[in-house]
């Protein structure tokens, strides 16, 4: 029940704030663009690709993207550090765990709802085309629990960066570092000239590009999915003593 | 209520308190009083589980700070020095958020926030947000979350700064009411404010219980602190031998002024008046007489004057 009573002030504050409506609106123009691209390059000729798969593989996509995480989640822990609500919120009987979960919940369904918008894309594509945006439920389906994933992953990146800080800026450049340092590994193939199998499979194992790009074309693999998930746990419980750790940091 | 013991709080190799020991009764108004930087935030933050000690003891309502913090947080009302609130909630929907996270649900929750905002007197605010809210508004918001779940124990940190005298009385008031049903401890570096609402008072100085006592105790040794100021127009030397054989003045201090009056500045024994005696002496000697009057005091003179007696 505390956990549930955190979560909404989570969910509250975001959406009681100008920056959440500001990042909608951007990001909403983003994928709009990005999807009128999409579609104005199946109209030019017949293409391999779905449109789902177009959306969800452009350099449009993958920048809104990875910018989206710091500016979610910077504000989760440095803001109470900073403002002092912080005391209020530790003297109140609730858990250091219920906190740090709340937090990157309330962040995940912020990133949820920015998603919401465009399924609404694919829909009125079907509506108005009669074709399938994506030729199939899988890949439709794929797309989107990728998005998800990764989501999870580059959120509690996030969580960690601003549970370290009370300057929100910081915890935004830290977690953008760490998100695109992540991201971007998987492109390690591309500049190491003599990469060893084995590099390149752990590399591979990190390349969200990829992962994206087999999971919108519905191809299903459990690797990525163990992977984010186990990642994700992980660097909650690092948050978590983070966090704890502020008292005997004081 | 209270109980600590040997308690230490070192930051960065600053030792802000060091080894105290004090107990508080239940049903006491215990005040504490300090110069800045004494050690009080940081001995209520440890009280109310936001700090850990460094070494020692605490526990509240017998329950152990460190290892049962949330039974002790479930059991203690706690404001903070600086009441941060967060500013885009309205009063109501901030209150209901703090009772709900303290386990107070369903038709509880709705009780005690009104039951709170009346004893606070915020029903006027009720629908505005925190952050259009006045300094003094904020406090007693902070006050109102303390008393949410009517707590066994109510830790204040310096509940009256930054509040308008007028707000000021209002709060002295509703603690000396509040301190019927609960037991409480407040910080302060104000004397009248521990005169007026504590029952003991916790002198705290570097770190260190320097005294603990009755605010009478305290107020008469504030007096005696004060001495006796008095302007006469006489032979300086003359009136200083005068005064000087009053009885139970122990030193006196006489300077002569720039228009020819002398200013006389007597120190006493604590049980003696010396004003009554000065009043008579200038009137038998015919010496005008145009001030006389308690020298009003600092506190930092009380802490030196505690202090430096070497009482523990």
């Amino acid at each position: 029940m505390t956990f549930l009573t955190l979560l909404n002030r989570e969910i509250r504050a975001y959406f009681l704030s100008p920056v959440a409506w500001i990042v909608l609106f951007f990001f909403l123009l983003l994928t709009g663009f990005n999807f009128y691209a999409g579609v104005a390059a199946l109209n030019r000729g017949p293409s391999e690709v779905t449109v789902v798969e177009a959306f969800f593989n452009t350099i449009f996509f993958w920048f809104g993207f990875v910018l989206v995480f710091p500016i979610i989640t910077m504000r989760l822990f440095s803001e109470e550090y900073k403002m002092g609500t912080i005391e209020p919120l530790m003297t109140a009987p609730v858990r250091d765990s219920q906190v740090v979960l709340a937090k990157f919940c309330g962040a995940l369904v912020f990133y949820i709802v920015l998603w919401m918008p465009s399924l609404l894309y694919f829909l009125v594509f079907t509506w108005v085309t009669r074709l399938q945006a994506a030729g199939a439920a899988g890949p439709f389906i794929g797309a989107y629990a990728m998005l998800l994933l990764i989501g999870m992953f580059y959120l509690s990146v996030g969580c960690l960066a601003s549970a370290l800080t009370r300057n929100q800026i910081v915890a935004a450049v830290m977690s953008f570092s760490a998100i695109t340092l992540l991201f971007f590994m998987g492109l390690l193939t591309f500049f190491i000239l003599n990469i060893t199998p084995g590099l390149r499979e752990m590399t591979g194992y990190f390349s969200a590009l990829e992962h994206m790009a087999e999971a919108s074309r519905g191809f299903f693999d459990t690797r990525p999915v163990v992977f984010y998930l186990s990642l994700t746990v992980f660097v909650l419980f690092l948050t978590f003593h983070v966090f704890q750790s502020r008292r005997w940091r004081s | 209520m209270i109980k600590v013991e040997g308690l230490t709080k070192k930051y960065a190799g600053i030792t802000a308190i060091d080894a105290i020991s004090f107990s508080v009764e239940k049903g006491e108004i215990v005040g504490f009083l300090g110069p800045n930087g004494a050690g009080k935030s940081t001995t209520m933050r440890i009280l109310s589980c936001f700090l850990p000690a460094t070494s020692g003891k605490a526990s509240v309502a017998g329950f152990d700070v460190a290892t049962q913090s949330r039974e002790v947080r479930s059991r203690v009302g706690y404001m903070p020095e600086n009441v941060a609130l967060y500013p885009e909630m309205r009063v109501q929907e901030y209150l209901e958020y703090r009772a709900a996270l303290k386990g107070i649900r369903g038709r509880t929750n709705r009780q005690r926030v009104n039951a709170v905002k009346e004893l606070c007197s915020l029903r006027d605010v009720e629908s505005k947000l925190i952050g259009a809210l006045s300094k003094g508004y904020r406090q007693r918001v902070g006050l109102a979350d303390a008393l949410l779940h009517d707590p066994d124990l109510l830790i204040l940190d310096e509940p009256t700064i930054g509040l308008d005298p007028n707000q000021i009385r209002q709060v002295r008031q509703l603690i000396k009411d509040l301190g019927k049903r609960h037991t409480i401890l407040l910080s302060t570096h104000i004397l009248p404010e521990v005169e007026m609402t504590c029952s003991r008072v916790l002198i705290i100085d570097r770190g260190r219980i320097a005294a603990s006592d009755t605010p009478e105790a305290l107020a008469g040794r504030v007096r005696t602190a004060g001495g006796v100021r008095a302007e006469i127009r006489a032979d300086s030397s003359a009136l200083d031998k005068e005064l000087s054989s009053l009885a139970g003045v122990r030193k006196s201090e006489v300077q002569t002024l720039e228009d020819g009056w002398c200013a006389c500045t007597l120190r006493t024994d604590a049980e003696h008046d010396p004003r009554e005696a000065v009043a008579k002496l200038a009137a038998e000697r015919k010496w005008p007489l145009r001030e006389l009057g308690r020298e009003q005091v600092s506190l930092e003179r009380v802490f030196a004057e505690i202090t430096q007696s070497g009482e523990r």
